[in-house]
């Protein structure tokens, strides 16, 4: 797209005398191949690209799309969202400068570039890897997927920044069957990089992980249901910030009172040996890039420190109209989505504890090795989050395994309540974030932690 | 807004989105069976095409916040050769994109294992159920018509209870959808329709005890959308948890609202769908002419019903829609099926395939799921069960509900039911059992069928034995 064609689409967005406007380009091209059953079933590649353009005025925005790249498509995409922000007054010429934006990670070999062949045998090694972990292992699902997805964001304050995000991923899912029923496990391996991912990670012990937690699962007792200390293993269980406080972090809900983080910056929040830092910056990991999706660069942010609030998180609309800077978390799902503040890799520092004191010092509660999905109302502060792999502790040790339960707390309370931090850290698995209906992939991480209590929600008596 | 608000212009309807639902849709199914009658000798070829357009308007503090229109368009190819299927899909009808589509999944075809199980649906003979799903409100009303409805929402929501202090979001959406899907087996099928909604969450309180309540309102045309009642919902839902405190575990009675017996119902469906059950990936595998809940219970999916949401008259693989009964008097009597799920399991299909869009193949899935209603109603079922927990919303179902396993345990905050009636409120606690229990524990099915956006009817339903986690 020509910078001339992006100016006076500017122009035209702000001829009805708009405070701001900005064009965002996707071109995005993706391949998934899925293995069920013993069989590849199928192979499937996909595009989609086009255009959104955003209008300013005041506290109000309007928002068209097109996927009509022309000049002609994105000045009709102008003329609607600016429909909406129609203050009457004059328009203004824009002039845009291209930015050089620093590349997070240099994609040695690009997904397009290599044989579907080279990726379906990835997930025959994966079914065979997971199939012979265990006779009880009834059905495998694995699935390969790479996206390329290169954005183009001008605005009228004369910004055009571009990026190209390539990612991996590797997922495989296994059911196992035994005298108790059924079990299910999962693991996933997802990166920001191309199909170099392979080169470091073994599809085969993502089998055979998906493959142990069905495994497991089969002889495991129904968890425990009340009060329980809790301990989540290095990169098991960073959703439990994700939830607890990241998203009541982010200042549209500051913005709207909707979070019980408002008006805290400051004040002790959470337990000293908390220190939560948002990183798009992270190398490879899944949730960064080098700008966002309203251009502006990836950065690392510190929101607790030490147990002190010190930050929320910015997109740059809010950051604008707060007369600061955007702290790079402004993010959309594509170019059919306004861009909201939204999280890229959050994770806990590391701490001094041992782990396996940690352990050790638990006569009694619950060891979780891998947490699953999320969820929480930033209002209430209160979210949950299930196990996918967790075990009872007894005396001080890791003993049987316990099915699938959710766990039930409230943020703040949650925060404030763990008593150790490890000095173990690793990145955990990759993530999918929903907010309002728009999906963004993100990372979270963490050192071995615990928690003095939390509410599971298991059957079994207390 | 710095300027006082001034009635925002009408959106400029896009070329193609304006006219009735059913002449564009058949505008795309030309387009389907053009790039279908491609197709080589001996290669099964299928094309869906779909568009749609789109109105979001979100209001806050009497304005605007954001009014977001938009019109999408795409294919999806599937196709056939070998025994070896391929798909690719494309954001666009462009001819050349097409034609590029249509190469690149002749291309991922040849990478596929082959499977005799494989292929297209072929018309089954059943004529499709006369359905009218489209109001051309949606596209009609001029665009200041919704923002007044969303703005009119959040006034109620704001105006009702004194002890209302937020509007986390307040909401109007619409959207126009046109289908079609044709193939060289001989399906020709088009579909249209629309749907529009009003949805709020109401903050409730001051920081320490605050509360959250949503409310919607969903119809097929604008003049179906009510305000009113939208705001009362989500302001007593929210006013009526204050002061809520963690109850002590226990086993008890659990009354669902009907939205979350809707959440439920959308869980028991996946272990229903006849690709989980051939691939052994449900619960229900095997157990079919078995009781497998409660022997009131009855459960139909049936998109000829036009109330439900999901109402379709042509399923994803373009056969016509039809009633199929699932559980009836407590027993399975069977599952949904695509056509592939259908021939792997030596039978045909039920009409059940269901897609995310042009960028997904077609699979099963239930579209309009409901139980046979009771006698009673929500007070009425309150008033039998005497004590247990009135479950007002969940949350964490995507982590914590297994299809595959059966184990069920989420987040839920309500009310005590104490003496048949509503008692004191409760927050964070689960509720958990197996959805193989719970079904054989449904007590009483409400009478209050309420069709919600989604694939699931509510009702009020009790269930006993359930563990609640707490304090």
């Amino acid at each position: 797209m020509e910078a001339l064609v992006v100016e006076r689409v500017l122009g035209a967005a702000l001829a009805h005398g708009a405070d701001f406007a900005e064009v965002f380009a996707e071109d995005r091209r993706s391949t998934s191949a899925v293995l069920d059953d013993g069989r590849v079933e199928e192979l499937s590649s996909g595009r989609g690209r086009g255009a959104g353009v955003q209008v300013v005025v005041g506290e109000t925005t309007g928002y068209a799309h097109t996927a009509e790249l022309s000049e002609e498509g994105l000045l009709a995409a102008a003329e609607a969202a600016s429909a909406v922000a129609h203050r009457g007054g004059k328009g203004r010429a824009v002039v845009v400068e291209p930015s050089e934006v620093r590349r997070r990670s240099e994609v040695a070999v690009l997904p397009e570039s290599v044989e579907k062949a080279r990726k379906i045998e990835l997930l025959l090694r994966a079914n065979e890897s997971a199939r012979s972990s265990g006779s009880a292992i009834s059905q495998v699902s694995a699935a390969y997927g790479d996206g390329r997805r290169r954005i183009l964001v001008a605005n009228s304050d004369g910004l055009l920044a571009a990026d190209d995000q390539v990612r991996s991923r590797f997922v495989v899912s296994c059911v196992a069957v035994g005298d108790t029923g059924m079990q299910s496990g999962f693991e996933s391996a997802a990166f920001t990089v191309g199909f170099e991912l392979f080169d470091v990670v073994d599809v085969e012990d993502v089998a055979t992980t998906a493959a142990r937690r069905a495994l497991v699962k089969l002889s495991a007792r129904p968890a425990p249901s009340g009060e329980v200390p809790l301990v989540l293993a290095r990169g098991g269980g960073g959703i439990l910030f994700h939830e607890a406080c990241g998203h009541g972090l982010e200042a549209d809900h500051i913005e709207k009172d909707a979070s019980v983080f408002v008006g805290r910056v400051g004040e002790q929040v959470a337990s000293p040996l908390v220190t939560l830092v948002d990183d798009g910056t992270m190398g490879p990991e899944w949730g960064s890039f080098a700008i966002d999706d309203e251009g502006h660069e990836a950065k690392r942010n510190v929101l607790i420190e030490n147990g002190v609030l010190t930050d929320y998180m910015w997109d740059f609309q809010r950051a604008r109209r707060r007369g600061r800077l955007s702290s790079g978390n402004g993010r959309r799902q594509s170019y059919r989505h306004l861009p909201m503040v939204r999280m890229t890799n959050t994770f806990l520092v590391n701490g001094g504890s041992d782990p396996d004191e940690m352990v050790a010092q638990t006569p009694r509660g619950v060891y979780v090795a891998k947490l699953g999905g999320g969820q929480v109302n930033t209002a209430t502060g209160d979210f949950v989050f299930g196990t996918a792999e967790a075990y009872l502790i007894e005396d001080g040790h890791v003993t049987e395994p316990l099915r699938d339960a959710n766990l039930i707390g409230n943020g703040p309370e949650v925060l404030r309540r763990i008593d150790a931090v490890g000095n173990d850290f690793a990145m955990c698995g990759p993530g999918t974030c929903g907010k309002d209906g728009q999906n963004v992939p993100v990372g979270t991480g963490q050192p071995t932690l615990r928690v003095t209590a939390m509410t599971i929600g298991g059957t079994a008596g207390g | 807004m710095a300027e006082p608000a001034t009635e925002p212009a009408a959106m400029p309807q896009k070329p193609g989105s304006a006219g009735s639902g059913a002449e564009a849709a058949g505008e795309l199914l030309e387009l389907a069976t053009r790039v279908a009658s491609q197709a080589r000798h001996g290669e099964p070829l299928e094309v869906y095409v779909s568009r749609g357009t789109e109105v979001d308007v979100r209001a806050y503090e009497g304005e605007i916040e954001w009014l977001s229109s938009a019109t999408s368009a795409g294919v999806g190819v599937r196709l056939v050769t070998g025994g070896r299927q391929g798909f690719a899909y494309a954001g666009s009808l462009e001819e050349a994109v097409v034609a590029e589509t249509l190469a690149e999944a002749r291309d991922n075809a040849t990478f596929a294992t082959a499977d005799e199980h494989v292929g297209l649906a072929e018309p089954d003979g059943v004529a499709p159920a006369s359905l009218d799903l489209w109001d051309e409100s949606v596209l009609s009303v001029p665009t200041a018509t919704k923002v007044a409805l969303a703005l009119e929402l959040e006034r109620r929501v704001r105006g009702v209870d004194h002890r209302v202090r937020q509007v986390a979001y307040c909401d109007y959406g619409d959207m126009a959808f046109e289908s079609a899907v044709a193939s060289s087996t001989g399906i020709a099928a088009c579909a249209s329709r629309t749907m529009c909604s009003l949805s709020v969450m109401a903050i409730a309180g001051e920081a320490a005890d605050s509360q959250t309540g949503t409310g919607i309102s969903a119809g097929r045309g604008v003049a179906s959308l009510d305000p009113g009642r939208a705001a009362l919902d989500a302001v007593e839902r929210a006013t009526r948890l204050l002061e809520a405190t963690k109850a002590k575990s226990a086993r008890l009675v659990v009354v669902l609202d009907p939205r979350v017996t809707s959440t439920l119902l959308a869980i028991v469906s996946s272990a229903l769908s006849g690709e989980a059950v051939t691939k052994g990936r449900s619960f229900f595998a095997g157990r079919v002419g078995e009781e497998v809940a409660a022997g009131a219970l009855a459960l139909v999916d049936d998109p000829t019903d036009a109330r439900a949401f999901g109402a379709s008259r042509y399923d994803a693989e373009g056969l016509a829609c039809r009633r199929n009964v699932l559980i009836e008097g407590g027993v399975l009597r069977g599952f949904v099926f695509d056509s592939v799920a259908a021939r792997r399991a030596s039978t045909s299909s039920t009409a059940s395939a269901v897609r995310g869009g042009y960028a997904s193949t077609p699979v099963a899935g239930c579209r309009a799921l409901s139980l046979s209603p009771g006698a009673l109603d929500a007070r009425g079922i309150m008033a039998e069960v005497g004590e247990g927990l009135y479950v007002q919303s969940v949350t964490g179902v995507h982590s914590g509900a297994n299809p595959v396993s059966g184990d069920f345990s989420v987040g839920a905050e309500g009310l005590m039911v104490r003496g048949g009636e509503l008692a004191e409120p409760v927050r964070e606690v689960t509720i958990a059992s197996t959805l193989q229990k719970m079904l054989q524990s449904v007590l009483h099915i409400g009478c209050d069928v309420e069709w919600l956006p989604g694939l699931a009817a509510g009702q009020s339903v009790a269930i006993g034995n359930m563990a609640l986690g707490g304090a």
